[in-house]
C-alpha cells in the first residue's frame, strides 16, 4: 500500500486516461446507472427526499475536489455551503432574483469568500490547514448570526423557488427535482472534468509530492487557491440550491457540524473517489432521515462512523468496492 | 479613575478580568495541545469534549459521590485523564503510521460520541456548580469588586502554565520528552520507553483539559456544548501562537483573552470575531505564527 503512506488511504492516480470522455469503462458504467437512478428515482422515492440528497451530494463532491484530489482537508466547508444557501435565499426573496441567477449569486459570493479564505490558508499546510479553514467558518458562523441580512437565529423564511428563466414554474416538486438533478449532474461532471484536465493532473501532483511539483517549476500555491476556488464554488451551488428547495436558510448549515458531516459523508464514500461522495451522501442523510426520531443519538451514531471509517474501513464504500473489483471508481 | 479614555472604570476593569478569565482558559487548553501535538502529531479534536468531561466529572463527584470542588480539581483530571490514556492505547497508537489527518478525524469523531452521550443523559440545559466555600465573595480592590473566584481561576491557571513550564524545560522527564518531540526512534534507542511516554503524554494533555473544565464549572454552566466551540477559538489560539513553544502559547492565551475583552468594551459587535481575524493577519505576516518555527 505504498498509497498509505504519502496521502493516506488516498489512492494514487494510475494515470489511464484513455476510456470514454477519460471515464474508465468501471466508471461509464457507473456513471450510466448514476444518471438512470436519477431518471428513475423520484417514481419510487419522495422527490424531497431526493433533492436533499442530491444537495448534499454535490455538496460533497466539492469538498471531495480538495480533499481527494489536492490533499487538502478543510474543516470549515460549510461556510461556503451555508453563505452559498444565505446569498441565494436573500436575493431570490427580497430582490427577485430567478432560481438560477439566485444560485448563481449565491455561487459567486461563495468563491469570492473561499477566494480570500483559500488565500489566507494555503499559507499552512495539513493539519494547521483544518484547523484555519475550521476557525475561518466560525468566524462566518459569527457574521452570520449578527448580520441583518440572515434573519439571526429565524434565518431567512418562505424563499420562493421561483420561475426558471423565467418560465418555468418550480413549485411543483417534480420540477423542481429535474433542475435539482440537472444542476447536480452538471456539477458532477465539472468536478470531473477539472480532475482529468492538465490543471487537475497537476493538482494531483501537487497532493503526491508538492516539494517536487515546486521544483518542476509548478506556483503551488495557485493551483490550490484555484482549486480552493472550484470547490467553494460548488459548496456555494450546493448551498443555494438546498435553500430553494426547502424554502429556508438557517445557521445550522453555517455552523460546523455541517463541516463536519460533509468531511463524513466525504469518508464513508471513499476519499478520492468520483463515486464515494454520492454514495457516502445517500447514507448519512438517509440515516439522518431515518434516525430522525432519535435525537442526540444521531450524534452518537456519526461519531461513531467516524472512528470506525478511520480505524477499519479508510477506503470508504467505493474505495472497498473499487478494490474488490480492481477498478477505479 | 472614573473614567479612561470614555469608558467608565468599573466597565474596563470588569471586561479585563473576564478577558484574563477566558485568557485562562485559553492558555491552559492551547497548552494541552501544544503538548500532544508535540509528541503525538495530532490535533486533539476531543480536547473540547475531554473540557467539557472535566467540568462534568466535577458535578458528578459532588452531586453523586459528595466530593466537593478541592477533590474533583484532583480526581477528576485524574479520573478524565485515564479514559485519554484508553483512547490512545485503544485507537490513536494504531494511527502513528498514517496519514496525521486521520488522527484528526478519528480524535473528532470521540469528541461527536462523547458530546452525544452527554447530552442524551444530561440534556443540553446546563447544570449549576457552586462555587466553594473558601472562594466565596469578592475583594473590594477600590476600583473595582473583583470575585474572588475569579482570581483565583487566573492566578491558579498561571500556576498550571507555570508548573508545565517547569516540567518540560527543567526536569529529566521533560528533557526526554522534547528529545523524543525532536527524534523519537533515536531516544528509543537510548532505551527510553516512547510508546508508554507518548500514552502518559497524551493523558496529561487530556488531564490539563479537564483541570480547565472543573475550574471553568463554577463559572459556566456545566453543559455538554460547553467545550466546542471554546475549543474552536483554542485553535486560532494555536494558530496565532504556533505550538513551538510552551511560554507561548501561555502568553497567547492570556493575551487573545484580554484583547477579547477589550473589544467586548470598544466594539461589541466584533467580539466574537476579534480572534480569528487577528489570526488572519498572523497568518499574512508571519506564518508560522506568533512564536511558531518556520
Amino acid at each position: 500500500m505504498a498509497s498509505e503512506t504519502t496521502a493516506g488511504a488516498i489512492p494514487t492516480s494510475a494515470g489511464e486516461e484513455q476510456g470514454i470522455w477519460g471515464y474508465s469503462r468501471a466508471q461509464f458504467v457507473a456513471l450510466i446507472v448514476l444518471a438512470g437512478i436519477l431518471v428513475v428515482g423520484p417514481y419510487f422515492l419522495y422527490p424531497v427526499f431526493l433533492m436533499k440528497l442530491l444537495c448534499f451530494a454535490l455538496f460533497a463532491c466539492a469538498f471531495n475536489l480538495l480533499i481527494g484530489y489536492v490533499g487538502l482537508l478543510s474543516f470549515g466547508h460549510a461556510a461556503y455551503f451555508g453563505m452559498g444557501g444565505y446569498i441565494a435565499g436573500y436575493t431570490a426573496k427580497a430582490w427577485g432574483f430567478t432560481p438560477e441567477v439566485a444560485i448563481l449569486a449565491g455561487a459567486a459570493i461563495a468563491a469570492a469568500q473561499g477566494a480570500v479564505f483559500g488565500w489566507i490558508a494555503i499559507r499552512r499546510q495539513g493539519i494547521y490547514f483544518a484547523m484555519i479553514t475550521l476557525a475561518m467558518a466560525q468566524m462566518v458562523y459569527f457574521f452570520c448570526v449578527q448580520a441583518p441580512f440572515t434573519g439571526g437565529e429565524d434565518g431567512i423564511q418562505a424563499i420562493p423557488r421561483g420561475h426558471l428563466f423565467g418560465l418555468i414554474d418550480l413549485h411543483d416538486d417534480m420540477a423542481m427535482y429535474w433542475f435539482v438533478a440537472a444542476v447536480f449532474l452538471i456539477g458532477f461532471l465539472l468536478v470531473h472534468r477539472i480532475i482529468h484536465s492538465p490543471y487537475g493532473q497537476v493538482l494531483k501532483a501537487i497532493r503526491e509530492n508538492e516539494p517536487r511539483a515546486t521544483s518542476l517549476g509548478y506556483r503551488t500555491d495557485d493551483y490550490k487557491l484555484v482549486a480552493f476556488i472550484l470547490s467553494a464554488m460548488l459548496a456555494g451551488v450546493a448551498g443555494g440550491v438546498k435553500s430553494l428547495v426547502f424554502g429556508i436558510a438557517t445557521l445550522t448549515d453555517v455552523h460546523w457540524s455541517m463541516s463536519g458531516e460533509v468531511v463524513l459523508m466525504t469518508l464513508v464514500g471513499g476519499l478520492g473517489t468520483v463515486f464515494g461522495p454520492v454514495i457516502g451522501a445517500a447514507v448519512i442523510v438517509a440515516m439522518q432521515n431515518y434516525l430522525a426520531e432519535m435525537g442526540a443519538w444521531v450524534t452518537v451514531i456519526q461519531g461513531g462512523i467516524f472512528v470506525i471509517c478511520v480505524l477499519a474501513f479508510r477506503r470508504g464504500i467505493i474505495g472497498e468496492i473499487a478494490n474488490l473489483l480492481r477498478v477505479k471508481l | 479613575m472614573d473614567e479612561i479614555f470614555g469608558i467608565p472604570a468599573p466597565l474596563l476593569f470588569g471586561q479585563l478580568l473576564l478577558g484574563l478569565i477566558n485568557g485562562a482558559f485559553y492558555a491552559m487548553l492551547s497548552l494541552g495541545l501544544a503538548v500532544i501535538f508535540g509528541l503525538l502529531n495530532i490535533i486533539n479534536f476531543t480536547h473540547g469534549a475531554q473540557f467539557m468531561m472535566g467540568a462534568f466529572v466535577a458535578w458528578m463527584l459532588l452531586a453523586w459521590a459528595g466530593v466537593g470542588y478541592w477533590g474533583a480539581l484532583i480526581l477528576a483530571p485524574l479520573i478524565v485523564g485515564a479514559t485519554g490514556v484508553v483512547i490512545e492505547r485503544l485507537m490513536i497508537s494504531r494511527l502513528y503510521k498514517l496519514d496525521h489527518l486521520y488522527g484528526l478525524l478519528l480524535t473528532f469523531g470521540i469528541g461527536l460520541i462523547v458530546e452525544g452521550v452527554f447530552r442524551n443523559y444530561f440534556g443540553s440545559s446546563g447544570l449549576p456548580y457552586r462555587i466553594p466555600d473558601a472562594l466565596q465573595g469578592a475583594w473590594d480592590l477600590g476600583f473595582m469588586f473583583l470575585p474572588i473566584y475569579r482570581g483565583w481561576v487566573v492566578v491558579f491557571s498561571l500556576v498550571i502554565c507555570l508548573a508545565t513550564w517547569l516540567v518540560i524545560e527543567k526536569t529529566r522527564l521533560g528533557a526526554y520528552l522534547r528529545a523524543a518531540t525532536e527524534n523519537a526512534p533515536l531516544v528509543q534507542a537510548f532505551g527510553v520507553n516512547v510508546p508508554r511516554m507518548i500514552t502518559l503524554t497524551y493523558g496529561a494533555g487530556v488531564a490539563l483539559a479537564a483541570l480547565a473544565g472543573v475550574l471553568a464549572a463554577p463559572i459556566y454552566s456545566v453543559n455538554p456544548q460547553m467545550g466546542t466551540n471554546l475549543i474552536i477559538i483554542v485553535f486560532a489560539v494555536v494558530v496565532i501562537g504556533g505550538m513551538g513553544s510552551i511560554l507561548g502559547s501561555v502568553l497567547t492565551g492570556f493575551g487573545l483573552g484580554v484583547v477579547e475583552g477589550m473589544t467586548k468594551v470598544f466594539w461589541p459587535e466584533a467580539s466574537s470575531t476579534v480572534i480569528f481575524v487577528i489570526m488572519a493577519i498572523v497568518l499574512l505576516t508571519r506564518p508560522a505564527g506568533l512564536f511558531g518555527r518556520a
